[in-house]
């Protein structure tokens, strides 16, 4: 089908068969994504890989020369599924840009919103889009063995969620038909009515704005969310161990299984949740606030944290060209010369930059996607790391993790892993589970970090409703603080999109906007090849990524490498393409293809 | 009315005029699959009940959106939209595009929206390609969300793709082969309910249960989008009394901080957004006309008061502070119980007995 041609990097490996294939568009995913990769069956192994994505919107042209306080209802639109995420972290750059400090039921208002999207995202995304690759249907079709195996494992946990064997909890996940399947689709409705409570709609919110929340916060606001809450925490006291007992099953099932997906850990969190005590939105405190946060920000290298400062990681993005359809915009003149503080801020900071599309043919020697690269510069060694998310919670959990600053009652960071406390509900008892650091930044553990993270949401959600209750009786029903829009002004926002990191820059001139550069989490994950030949964290993780599937190249269906990309939740209105061929043949002779070219 | 008196016992469903219809449904314009996800919070019906044949006198109905599709995607998801391009499909489809179309003419070479892959050139093929194959062979064809039905927010001015609404792409005379206009379900994103009962009442049409579809001239769903945001908005009794929200947060009505409802086409205050929960100004949230042909140039900025609100609101001045002020008096009246609810050896309440024995002396009773 599609003709890759030779790739400019590799292994260095040769005397191997490389059969291309190709998955474009990937499905159960949101957006545009092609993934091209060369697979050597001998080897089981995936020898190379490019991400593409599909479509172009232009939101940083279009934006230009428009009102400011429209930021967050046009941002919002940049993502059908998280787009809250983006409206929220607008209202943040708003804020800092406009000098506002909301009233404190404003940014609880936001928070609880925000921790209903979590908890709706993470798991329709899991149960209804990830969760296929992990069902009957899908393993027997793909690993007629495990299948067998699950049949015959019992499911440790089966006491809390009933279901007797693995093989079960695969027959629950089967789409539409499957019992687990269909609740987890009715919860992610009852989690977004939560979400409507807080932002009234669903995924391009109503009530936000500059300055707080239009929401009216009363009594019965407060209770209808609880209400909903409790339902969710009861579902994820059985969802969290199904989905242990059936990622340790694969661990189990297949030895060397942690290879699958496996990167560098290399992971970026950008924080979430402002505790309104703390945050004024100014930069100079940004490093405080940020600290503050109840998810903490932090750049994590190798397990290590290198920085949980959002000034540091602010000054340090940086946003590479070298595989993707644009004009460079190192000869343009910056917008912002140094920050607040008086630090230099670079050409290829966000906010210094210029988008000019170059729509044109794709290309796997030179251009071929529309996402850009961003990177972030580690100035200890010189590297422009490419740094992933994970698909946001395991990059949160670590951050948070290793900071050991939350501490809220239902929630304490320890230093080596985080607690979750969840209450009696209806029907089951007080639990409390515990994410622990992970051995591999790998698909599975993406995925594990991601159910625990609808637990950690839930716990959040019920710390946010006491403090919002008690504002109510109080008194305290301010929600929103008017502001004027200064002619020059810029500003940042942070926040965790459901899959990872967000931040939104924006610089005003005239009372206009001037410069709006959303970077989502998406082109973190999904991007190409840097201009120093750098992979995409995709590219990265399915390149070298062992293959488990029984299936030869003939009804070959991908699911490891599928696992892989899914486990890193793409959204790609904000950014690829995976490219499984028809399964034509590339090298059948020695020939040393990879590295032979720069 | 015979055909309505059907036998005990018999079977009241009747058999769809087609045994299957396949929907394909691409997100694949410039859009965020919003309205794909939108879809899922759907209850009235929802995307199960349609899947499942939970309702009577459907076809069984076979989904294709990349967002919710069993394949591992590729070839494997892309077969069936080959076979409906080369008219090679077993069944009716509809075809549903999200998504502004963008204008791929304006530029020499690449693409700015695309699906799959042509394999004959391995190069990507562009949505406008699939609907140019597609359009003409549904048997309805559907924009969901606003990006498909008009432009939406990727068309706005000053945007690079010269994107547009599927109508002006196919031009708004467009008809399928069994004479269906193009079908516009607007909102940023759809209001998940009015898209998936439009389905619905496309799939009766298919299964010859449903007469024509009756849509306005901007091709909207009449039943939907027949009245105004303010006619269904539970404020508008404030601006009826000219009581306006000078800050969010308030209770009040919304115009003078944004609201374009009382000009907007739109059900969502009457229907919420979800199971009656949410909205927009009946939750605090200003209108942003986002179901519009002109969202959103028309109404940017969209924090200040709309042109018109400022005279409409200026007239109904006079009149609404005196009603208000009329209504406060009475709501203070009604607020009030009787007189005669007491205790006490008197009667009040007007009626006279004659059999209490030594009872009352009763009184008048008095308001």
């Amino acid at each position: 089908m599609a003709t890759v041609t030779q790739p400019r990097t590799g292994t260095g490996t040769d005397n191997r068969q490389l059969v291309e294939m190709s998955w474009d568009p990937i499905t159960r995913i949101v957006g545009s994504l092609g993934i091209y990769t060369k697979i050597d069956f001998a080897n089981k192994q995936v020898a190379e890989c490019h991400s593409t994505s599909s479509i172009f919107r232009g939101y940083s042209v279009f934006m230009k020369g428009k009102d400011p306080r429209d930021a967050h209802f046009i941002t919002s639109r940049i993502c059908g599924i998280c787009g809250d995420n983006h409206a929220t972290c607008a209202v943040y750059a708003q804020n800092m840009a406009f000098g506002i400090k909301t009233p404190p039921m404003g940014e609880w208002i936001v928070n609880l919103g925000e921790a209903a999207e979590y908890m709706f995202d993470h798991n329709i995304f899991q149960d209804n889009l990830v969760g296929v690759d992990y069902c009957e249907r899908m393993v027997k079709e793909t690993n007629p063995k495990v299948w067998d195996k699950a049949q015959k494992t019992a499911a440790p946990n089966a006491n809390i969620h009933k279901y007797r064997t693995i093989a079960d909890i695969m027959t629950a996940l089967n789409p539409f038909t499957g019992e687990f399947y269909r609740e987890a689709l009715v919860m992610s409705r009852l989690t977004r009515e939560m979400f409507c409570l807080m932002e009234g709609r669903h995924v391009h919110p109503s009530t936000l704005y500059p300055g707080g929340v239009g929401t009216v916060p009363t009594q019965q606001l407060f209770t209808d969310y609880l209400v909903r809450l409790m339902k969710y925490i009861e579902f994820m006291k059985k969802v969290v161990p199904l989905h242990d007992d059936l990622f340790d099953f694969f661990y189990e099932a297949l030895p060397g299984y942690e290879e699958v997906g496996r990167r560098r850990v290399l992971l970026g969190c950008w924080g979430a949740f402002n505790d309104p005590d703390v945050v004024d939105y100014q930069y100079r405190h940004m490093n405080e606030w940020g600290k503050a946060m109840y998810v903490t920000p932090g750049v994590i290298v190798d397990g290590k944290v290198v920085t949980h400062d959002l000034v540091d990681i602010n000054l340090n993005i940086r946003i590479l060209l070298g595989s993707s359809y644009y004009e460079d915009w190192e000869d343009k003149g910056k917008f912002v010369k140094v920050d607040p503080l008086g630090n230099p801020v670079d050409i290829r900071h966000p906010w210094n930059q210029t988008t000019t599309p170059k729509p044109q043919k794709r290309d796997f020697n030179g251009n071929y996607t529309w996402v850009m690269s961003p990177r972030w510069y580690d100035k200890r060694t010189g590297d422009y790391l490419a740094l992933d998310t994970g698909g946001g919670p395991i990059a949160r959990f670590w951050s948070t993790a290793l900071a050991g600053l939350v501490d809220i009652g239902y929630i304490k960071a320890t230093g080596t892993s985080v607690k979750i406390y969840l209450p009696k509900t209806a029907s089951l008892p007080d639990v409390e589970f515990e994410w622990k650091i992970p051995k591999w930044s790998n698909a599975i553990e993406r995925n594990r970090a991601r159910t625990y993270f609808q637990a950690y949401a839930a716990a959040a959600a019920l710390y946010f409703v006491e403090r919002a209750m008690k504002e109510v009786h109080a008194g305290n029903t301010r929600t929103w603080a008017d502001f004027k829009v200064p002619d020059d002004t810029y500003g940042c926002g942070f926040h965790e999109a459901v899959r990872g990191v967000l931040s939104h820059h924006v610089v005003i001139r005239d009372g206009k906007i001037a410069n709006y550069h959303p970077y989502p989490p998406t082109p973190w994950n999904a991007n190409p090849r840097d201009v120093y030949g750098t992979p995409g964290p995709y590219e990265d993780a399915v390149q070298n990524t062992p293959i488990f599937e029984e299936n030869g190249p003939d009804d070959f269906k991908g699911v490891d490498i599928m696992r892989t990309v899914r486990s890193f939740d793409p959204c790609l209105p904000c950014g690829v393409h995976m490219y499984t061929g028809n399964g034509k043949l590339v090298e059948v002779r020695h020939t040393p293809m990879f590295g032979a070219h720069k | 009315m015979a055909e309505t008196t059907a036998p005990y016992g018999r079977k009241t469903q009747k058999e769809p005029a087609v045994k299957e219809v396949h929907v394909l449904w691409s997100p694949d314009g410039l859009g965020c699959d919003g309205d794909t996800i939108a879809v899922t919070a759907a209850t009235q019906p929802s995307i199960e009940d349609i899947i499942m044949g939970a309702i009577p006198g459907l076809p069984k109905v076979h989904l294709h959106n990349r967002v919710l599709d069993y394949s591992q995607g590729g070839d494997e998801y892309m077969k069936v939209w080959h076979a409906a391009a080369e008219g090679r499909l077993d069944a009716p489809f509809v075809l549903v595009i999200e998504g502004s179309i963008p204008n791929e003419d304006i530029k020499a070479e690449g693409y700015w929206a695309a699906m799959g892959n042509d394999p004959r050139t391995g190069e990507p093929i562009t949505l406008n390609t699939w609907i140019d194959r597609l359009a003409p062979k549904a048997f309805a064809v559907v924009a969901a969300g606003t990006c498909a039905a008009y432009g939406g927010i990727h068309a706005m001015a000053g945007n690079p793709t010269g994107c547009m609404g599927l109508a002006d792409y196919l031009g708004w005379d467009f008809r399928t082969q069994t004479g269906l206009p193009i079908v516009n379900v607007p909102g940023c994103p759809v209001q998940p309910d009015n898209m998936t009962e439009t389905l619905l009442y496309l799939l009766y049409e298919a299964a010859g249960l449903a007469p024509m579809i009756p849509l306005d001239e901007q091709l909207r769903p009449t039943w939907l989008f027949g009245k105004t945001v303010h006619e269904g908005c539970d404020r508008a009794g404030y601006y009826e009394q000219a009581d306006f929200a000078r800050e969010y947060g308030s209770p009040k009505c919304l115009v003078k901080v944004g609201c374009w409802g009382p000009v907007v086409n739109c059900n969502v205050t009457k229907r919420g957004w979800m199971g009656g929960i949410g909205g927009c100004p009946n939750v605090g949230g200003i209108c942003i006309a986002c179901t519009m042909p002109g969202f959103p140039d028309k109404f940017m900025p969209f924090m200040d008061e709309p042109p018109g609100a400022s005279i409409s609101s200026l007239a109904i001045g006079a009149y609404g502070r005196v009603i208000r002020g009329l209504r406060a008096m009475t709501n203070d009246t009604v607020n009030k119980e009787p007189k005669w609810r007491h205790r006490g050896r008197d009667l009040t309440t007007g009626y006279h007995p004659s059999t209490y024995g030594n009872g009352s002396a009763a009184t008048p009773a008095r308001r």
